[in-house]
């Protein structure tokens, strides 16, 4: 194997405090060192002067479609999304066809991504089987095959007891339950978040009190059972109280919001644009302001866009009749940049956190750091040069983003994937 | 307030929803409703402003008065009309409403007159396809000439809107009806007191548009009101166990008594089907306070001026 250079940046690493101008090199896949005039003979060069060196961003929360559902996303090209995203390492949600409910769907996955992926791929697994939430799936054995967390993602486990057991063998395998929490009875037919806004389009509503009493559950059952518990895509205001309030009790919870959650709110679904149908639904703006407080706070740990590819078939239609989710790996670091970092809520070092070691710890990754020694993963973006996401030109097999045609101010510049570089900007 | 004596523009995309229009447009229309009136034991006007134009009258909903009502405004403009009941046709083989839409676009009709069960349907359409949508109501959104005519079977009996007390009451949470009338009368400076059982009124409804207030109470809503809507309650749209039909008539149901605490004038609205003995006794359907056939007679009218609005071609001088 070679070894790449990655020279005049400003090398930013919350995992080790470091920010300075400084190169980095990388050598048989690892990070060998950070300095100015490294020995570097042979090596590939790649210039960042003027660009942010940052370890390889992770994102926990993707949808790669595969096996089953090809026509929307692959693993291949879910990866070539993130790695246009600056993404050097993702996690798939289980809700495939079949679940990833077995170790042979895990194993499949984990093979084919060391066939096709062009980013590290991480599998999560079901919770139950076929994520029908009543029988537990075989975690144990997905464990064995790579898995590094549970979940019934999309379709929420509403058997607290069926919750409780897991969380207990979770526990015992020391597997993070990561919960899509919702009320399936309080959020029945809606369509978007329950508001004014829904009352206005005379569309069905999903309030803000079904994922809080899904939170609430949850958090007393990681209380009992002394699981690792996380709440994936947060969204409401009350939820961040919550899980504030479960960490002052000492309890190993942690949580994520996504780019789209933090961007926009319920204002935009004016025009019954399918773009903006997700779940949790886009929220009213004190949800959306009480998420980035909950950011600049700390409660937060991770961002994750939970990248939902659809085809255009299915997003071209009556906007009850669409399914939820959009696609995220492309425009979230743009995002976080215009809306956390640009508007002065949080400071770069706080963003690139969010990203690397927030996502890393929670599932115990080995990775989202630039200490000597580590996967040579980097993410090297810019926080300034202008540009605009046409979702015409992304890597995804699928379109369904409501942000085609956004200008962005900084954003990716190249990706490297153990000591490769996978992904340049033009 | 009289009306400015401009002309508005032409409304380039049909007829979406009242919210976004101006009072301006809206007044132009219900004064060009009027014209169109038919004098007593006459049948209306026969026109030819809208000779050689196509109108597609596509219902993907059961309807009677407002297809029947839609095709007669159409033809009393001359213009050629084609109505079809799209639970027959090729939607029910798997087609999206987009390629139906598109079919009919390429035989070149000169616009669509839609009711479809989803809200937002002639918005989502709209985006796709060039041609002029008429929305004839979409899911529990809006139903824009329904507003119309309602504002204009009161300005039949009543001088202005503004100032006006109107009571709205029934199923607010599922009725398309409400919505477009709430927009309606807002803009025109009424008072709506909309009021109905708690899961058929959602808190919310307050925010919609300045003037609205709420009210669980009957005898509240009733009090002083100039106008009184009454709404059928939409159990196909309901997802869950309603009130006992019984228990409904007994709170939410207008009887004559209720009519002493409004205004000695006060005129009683349903944008229909009545479900008698439901949400109005039969003593108020039929008393003269009632307007409601009044109101299917006006639909007739206020159709009309929106499709010639829509439709026709613009005179030299500008005016359409």
């Amino acid at each position: 194997m070679t070894s790449l250079l990655v020279r005049g940046g400003r090398v930013l690493d919350p995992s080790s405090d470091f920010d300075a101008p400084a190169d980095v090199l990388i050598r048989e896949g690892r990070i060998e060192a950070i300095g100015n005039g490294l020995n570097a003979d042979g090596a590939e060069v790649f210039d960042a002067a003027g660009a942010i060196v940052a370890p390889g961003f992770i994102d926990m929360h993707v949808h790669l479609r595969e096996p089953g559902i090809e026509h929307a996303e692959t693993i291949e090209t879910g990866c070539k999304a993130a790695a246009a995203g600056g993404f050097t390492t993702i996690c798939c949600m289980p809700n495939t066809v079949p679940v990833n409910d077995s170790a042979t769907v895990t194993s499949y996955i984990v093979q084919r991504a060391r066939e096709v992926a062009s980013v590290n791929v991480y599998a999560i697994g079901a919770i139950t089987k076929g994520s029908l939430g009543e029988e537990l799936a075989a975690i144990g054995s997905m464990k064995e095959a790579g898995i590094v967390a549970i979940s019934d993602d999309g379709r929420p486990v509403m058997n607290a007891r069926v919750m409780r057991r897991a969380m207990e063998i979770a526990r015992a395998l020391d597997l993070p339950v990561i919960d899509h929490c919702e009320d399936l009875n309080l959020s029945a037919g809606g369509d978007m978040h329950e508001g004014v806004e829904s009352v206005r389009l005379g569309l069905r509503g999903i309030p803000s009190s079904s994922e809080d009493v899904m939170v609430a559950r949850d958090l007393l059952l990681a209380e009992q059972t002394g699981a690792r518990f996380h709440v994936a895509h947060l969204s409401t205001s009350r939820s961040v109280t919550m899980v504030a309030f479960a960490r002052s009790r000492g309890l190993n919870v942690s949580c994520e919001v996504t780019p789209h959650h933090f961007a926009i709110t319920d204002e935009e679904l004016g025009a019954y644009d399918s773009n903006y149908k997700m779940k949790p639904p886009l929220r009213c703006r004190s949800d959306v302001d009480a998420v980035i407080d909950g950011i600049v706070s700390g409660v937060i740990d991770a961002i994750a866009t939970d990248h939902a590819p659809h085809a255009g078939s299915e997003k071209m239609q009556e906007f009850e009749r669409c399914p939820f989710g959009i696609t995220g790996l492309e425009t979230a670091l743009g995002l976080s940049l215009a809306e956390l970092v640009h508007k002065n809520r949080i400071g770069l070092s706080r963003m690139v956190e969010l990203f690397t070691t927030g996502p890393a710890a929670i599932l115990k990754l080995d990775r989202g750091t630039l200490r000597p020694g580590a996967h040579g993963d980097v993410t090297v973006f810019d926080v300034d040069t202008e540009w605009t996401f046409d979702v015409q030109q992304s890597c995804s097999k699928s379109r369904n983003s409501p942000f085609h045609g956004r200008r962005f101010r900084g954003g990716p510049v190249a990706t490297i994937v153990g000591g490769r570089i996978v992904w340049t900007r033009e | 307030m009289q009306p400015p004596m401009t002309l508005p523009d032409r409304m380039p995309a049909g007829l979406l929803d009242i919210e976004s229009l101006d009072r301006r447009e809206i007044e132009a229309i219900l004064d060009r409703a009027r014209f169109f009136q038919p004098l007593p034991n006459e049948s209306y006007r026969r026109l030819d402003a809208l000779r050689g134009k196509t109108i597609v009258n596509l219902f993907f909903e059961a309807s009677t008065r407002t297809r029947v009502s839609f095709e007669i405004a159409a033809k009393r403009l001359g213009a050629d009309t084609l109505s079809i009941a799209a639970q027959g046709s090729s939607t029910s083989k798997g087609e999206s409403l987009v390629d139906t839409l598109n079919t009919l676009v390429a035989m070149r009709p000169s616009a669509i007159v839609m009711r479809h069960a989803a809200s937002g349907a002639p918005q989502f359409l709209a985006r796709h396809l060039h041609i002029p949508i008429v929305n004839a109501g979409d899911g529990t959104h809006e139903h824009p000439t329904q507003a119309l005519l309602d504002a204009r079977t009161i300005l039949d009996r009543l001088p202005a809107l503004e100032g006006l007390r109107v009571a709205i009451i029934g199923d607010i949470a599922h009725s398309r009806v409400a919505r477009s009338n709430i927009h309606l009368l807002s803009k025109f400076g009424a008072e709506i007191v909309l009021c109905g059982p708690p899961s058929l009124l959602p808190r919310e409804l307050e925010r919609l548009a300045p003037g609205v207030r709420l009210a669980y109470d009957m005898m509240e809503a009733i009090r002083g009101a100039d106008v009184i809507m009454m709404l059928r309650v939409q159990l196909e749209r309901q997802h869950e166990a309603p009130m006992a039909a019984s228990e409904y008539f007994r709170f939410y149901g207008l009887r004559l008594e209720h009519l002493a605490l409004a205004r000695p004038d006060v005129i009683v609205m349903h944008p229909g089907p009545i479900n008698r003995g439901r949400e109005l006794s039969s003593e108020v359907a039929d008393s003269q306070r009632s307007v409601i056939l009044n109101q299917v007679e006006n639909g007739v009218a206020v159709r009309m001026a929106v499709l010639e609005r829509i439709l026709s071609d613009p005179q030299p001088d500008g005016r359409v």
